[in-house]
């Protein structure tokens, strides 16, 4: 749960996807922020035991934001400057193979 | 493809940009690398689109609009930047292996320098792994980087400069619903306290009026502060609501919706270890740093660390410490005299020690609590693989020798984060449970590559050799 | 001074060969002390590929052949037993290994393999497979493969796990670990061992040298001959990677957590363990021709480990005819060989025997060759 400091809103530069849902971003959001902007609570599923996980460090170095960004697997999406059209998508546990792959 | 750069630095925080400066103005090709998208760091984070905003100064105040002089005097110079630039690999002979938008190049150089900075110490606790929990220099991200703040109950947790400093950053940016934990025992300000009249010699007395007005301002504003808080535990199905800790005799919990941890910061260690250099644990600030020279030089030649990485000093003396470690290795490259070199070290020293005064009274006062280095037996210590602090012990107490021997029994430090966030904690452990100390327990073996790069990546990484024939 | 220690066999080398003779020794009923050196050391048992590959091993060496063929097939009763007693999932399995084949010389390859070991007797069902067949199996793989070679007795196992269990089995028996105790010195004393490292002195009625790379300096103490030299294996690994791939494949295989592992190289590099990109990059290229799928996939770490080579590159096991009671055990099998050493080498070792099947494998066999 977070907002901007002047109270705006989120989408002055355009919307992202995040599992078919639009997200809005400002100029300069992550990937990361833009999620958290817009009220996701997490990303992703942890491989291990399953419990859900969320960005942490926001610095690159905890790798528990990984998300698909259009196709790609495992993305850290702290470090990924959010565009127009991105598709993010969700990963419960390990990630896949490119589609196709099986 | 491309010529040799006499010099490539690793890093655009405060270190690196005044080393890159230095390098460049003395008329050495540089090269500047840095992972994110902007230059700065993550102290000077998205400078270059806040300095102009007024909203924004007035929350995150003076000291961080001086990361604007840094960015101005680099844009001037001839330096050429690598943003976005990921490097995975340092080999011997200074090839620095970078990955730039899926292209992977080895960049040939005379002298590097590593400027990686600082990341904030793991701060094991019950319940870090839930969503809602980040730490206080993430939160601090998101307001430097996309003006955002926590909009719900905020509870922050923990000690040190940024600990304060965050929650009046906070109390500026209109963040209603603020409680702070401050974790560290007050018992540690007695045994600072001998350290204090130093502490106020050259500039220290500074840090130290400001850190008196953000604790003021926290209390003007009227912040709940719970003190000496220990045996925190965050609670919660899936999310962050709540957090226990105790008082005294007196048991707390409080509901919530985020939940910033921060236990100071140590320095980024992968580049450096990765690199086979000595490190040395720092008694003082409860950390290793790689072992080097008064101007940043590391065991293996023609590579320095410079800054934050190099042992925790801080922005503004960081900001020497780049120029000292350029200046050394200027001197290196034939474009500074003896006498030049010796001269403009002085000076860059002078400043430096200047801003280090109050240092030794800030780690004694701020030194993390035990439970911070050595959690409680159900506290997941590596967060990647799931592996309880209780798992490291039992592996120690069966006689594995130290944390690789646990990582390969574990996998401890073997998920995606490369045992960044659990390296530390597992030598602590390790160290508490055998009686040795840190630095004869060591450290995980790190490896290339120093971030994942793609299996397709690394095998197209032998034409990056050829082409650079 | 601390008192001396005092066991029935003392095991000098805390890798698998080490750790499985001891574990096998202590069901044994002996006392058993193993000695292991620090968190930082050479160890083959940290860095390999966790393969039991048989198909082909030993090809024109029917004594290896044999050797290496009794372990595999005795691995799926040392992997119950070692689970069963420690409570530690070791990650073995056995679908079968496949070897991939991009070339006609390839096929030529395993063809050639297949009846060898037919000629030599091996107890080893080897098929060589087309294209299709290997489709069959595997739908991923890629269009460069034009067959392959599938046996089912190779299996794989998680070599960590493995050596983890090992030693919390032989501790659990009452047996002794000591870490950061490599030994300084070796001797005969009275009729029985001693050994000398720096957390006290060893004791005993019987020692075995399975210290890999160090026991060239320490076997000779005790009248044992060691000519090993070290050969560089760089490997890679990914992230984890939603199962694809249940076999066991040779030069890329997907451990039981989803990671692939893809190596290993063979070099002469010294005591190096360092790696380099062009051998990284050599073996993802190959990964790659396999499954372009991977290309993809995160690489996380890659590292390089020193295997344990003797002049011929099959094991050595023998009593000292100086020292009796001084055994020598290398081989740079560590995993495949595992089950042979904790079921049969161990107890043998710890009734003061070496089992005939290893008889070859004595060290002089390279001074016939000298000559």
């Amino acid at each position: 749960m977070f907002r901007r400091i002047d109270g705006g809103d989120n989408g002055t530069a355009g919307a992202l996807s995040f599992d078919g849902q639009a997200i809005p971003f400002r100029a300069g959001d992550t990937v990361a922020a833009a999620l958290l902007a817009a009220g996701v609570a997490d990303v992703r599923d942890n491989p291990v035991d399953g419990s859900r996980r969320a960005p942490y460090c926001m610095m690159g170095v905890c790798f528990e934001c990984l998300v698909e960004i259009d196709g790609r697997q495992n993305q850290q999406a702290c470090l990924v400057a959010a565009k127009p059209g991105m598709r993010i998508r969700r990963q419960a546990g390990a990630r896949l193979l490119p589609e196709g792959a099986l | 493809m491309s010529e040799p750069w006499d010099a490539v630095v690793i890093g655009a925080g405060p270190a690196g940009m005044a080393a890159a400066s230095t390098l460049a103005e003395g008329g050495v090709r540089t090269l500047l690398v840095d992972e994110q998208a902007e230059l700065g760091g993550q102290i000077y984070r998205a400078i270059e689109r806040n300095r102009a905003d007024p909203a924004l100064a007035r929350i995150l105040g003076p000291d961080y609009l001086k990361g604007g002089m840094l960015v101005d005097r680099l844009r001037a110079s001839p330096a050429q930047l690598a943003l976005s630039t990921l490097v995975w690999r340092i080999d011997d002979d200074l090839t620095v292996w970078t990955r730039t938008a899926g292209t992977v190049a080895a960049v040939r150089a005379s002298a590097i320098i590593v400027a990686t900075g600082a990341m904030e110490r793991p701060a094991p606790t019950a319940g870090w792994t839930l969503p809602g929990v980040m730490t206080i220099g993430a939160l601090q991200i998101l307001l430097k980087s996309a003006r955002l703040t926590p909009s719900g109950r905020l509870v922050l947790a923990g000690s040190g400069p940024l600990f304060y400093l965050f929650a009046r950053q906070c109390v500026a940016a209109g963040v209603k619903d603020l409680t702070l934990l401050d974790t560290a025992p007050t018992r540690q300000m007695w045994s600072a306290l001998p350290l204090l009249p130093s502490a106020l010699g050259g500039e220290g007395w500074r840090y130290l009026t400001k850190g008196v007005k953000l604790l003021a301002a926290l209390r003007l504003a009227r912040v709940p502060v719970y003190r000496d808080v220990r045996d925190i535990a965050i609670e919660g199905d899936g999310r962050a609501e709540a957090v226990r800790f105790t008082t005294g005799r007196r048991a707390h919990r409080l509901p919530c919706d985020t939940v910033g941890l921060h236990e100071g910061v140590i320095p980024h260690q992968q580049m450096t270890r990765s690199l086979d250099v000595a490190h040395d644990f720092d008694e003082a600030q409860r950390c290793f740093r790689p072992r080097h020279d008064a101007s940043g030089r590391l065991s293996k030649p023609g590579i320095f660390v410079a800054g934050d990485a190099g042992g925790i000093i801080g922005a503004e003396a960081s900001a020497q410490d780049g120029a000292i470690a350029a200046l050394s290795a200027l001197h290196d490259l034939g474009r500074l005299t003896d006498e030049a070199r010796d001269r403009r070290i002085a000076e860059a020293g002078r400043v430096r020690r200047a801003h280090l005064t109050a240092r030794p009274f800030l780690d004694r006062l701020y030194q993390p609590r035990a439970a911070v280095l050595d959690p409680p037996d159900a506290v997941t210590v590596c967060r990647c693989e799931v592996v309880t602090a209780g798992a490291l012990r039992d592996v120690a107490n069966k006689g594995a020798p130290g944390p690789n021997q646990a990582k390969a029994f574990l996998r401890c430090g073997m998920g995606p984060c490369q045992g960044r966030l659990c390296g530390p904690t597992v030598t602590a452990v390790f160290a508490r449970e055998t009686g040795l100390d840190p630095a004869e327990t060591g450290y995980y073996h790190i490896r290339s590559p120093l971030k994942p790069i793609t299996v397709g990546e690394l095998a197209g990484a032998a034409g990056a050799v050829e082409r650079e024939g | 001074m601390p008192p001396t220690s005092t066991h029935d066999l003392i095991v000098v080398g805390g890798g698998l060969i080490g750790s499985a003779i001891a574990w096998g020794a202590s069901r044994a009923g002996a006392d058993v002390i193993l000695l292991d050196e620090g968190d930082v050391a050479f160890r083959a048992a940290r860095g390999n590929f966790g393969l039991i590959w048989l198909q082909g091993k030993g090809v024109g060496k029917p004594p290896y052949m044999r050797w290496s063929l009794q372990a595999g097939h005795l691995w799926r009763e040392f992997a119950t037993l070692l689970v069963e007693e420690t409570g530690i999932d070791i990650g073995w399995s056995q679908p079968g290994g496949l070897q991939f084949c991009f070339s006609e010389a390839d096929i030529e390859k395993c063809r050639r393999i297949e009846a060898e070991t037919r000629t030599d007797g091996g107890d080893i069902a080897i098929t060589v497979m087309d294209r299709a067949g290997v489709e069959a199996l595997v739908p991923a793989i890629g269009p460069e493969v034009i067959g392959g070679a599938y046996s089912t007795l190779d299996s794989h196992v998680s070599p960590l796990y493995l050596l983890r269990a090992l030693q919390q089995g032989l501790q659990a028996r009452g047996g002794h670990y000591w870490s950061a105790a490599p030994a300084t010195a070796v001797r005969r004393d009275q009729g029985a061992f001693a050994v000398e490292t720096p957390r006290g002195r060893v004791a005993g009625k019987r020692i075995v040298i399975a210290a890999g790379l160090g026991a060239a300096k320490l076997a000779p103490e005790v009248g044992l001959a060691m000519p090993v030299r070290p050969e560089r294996g760089q490997i890679v690994v990914t992230e984890r990677v939603k199962p694809f791939f249940p076999y066991v494949g040779s030069g890329v295989r997907q451990t039981v957590e989803g990671s692939f592992l893809i190596g290993s190289s063979h070099e002469e590099a010294g005591f190096s363990e360092a790696t380099d990109v062009s051998t990284g990059a050599a073996l993802c290229a190959s990964a790659i021709r396999a499954f372009p799928q991977l290309a993809e996939v995160g690489v996380v770490r890659s590292w390089g480990s020193l295997r344990v080579m003797t002049p011929d590159g099959m094991p050595i096991y023998e009593e000292s005819e100086r020292c009796p009671g001084a055994y020598s055990a290398t081989c740079h099998s560590g995993v495949t060989l595992c089950s042979a050493h904790a079921l049969i080498l161990g107890p043998a070792l710890a009734a003061g025997t070496l089992p005939e099947a290893v008889s070859y494998f004595r060290s002089d066999r390279f001074d016939v060759q000298a000559h």
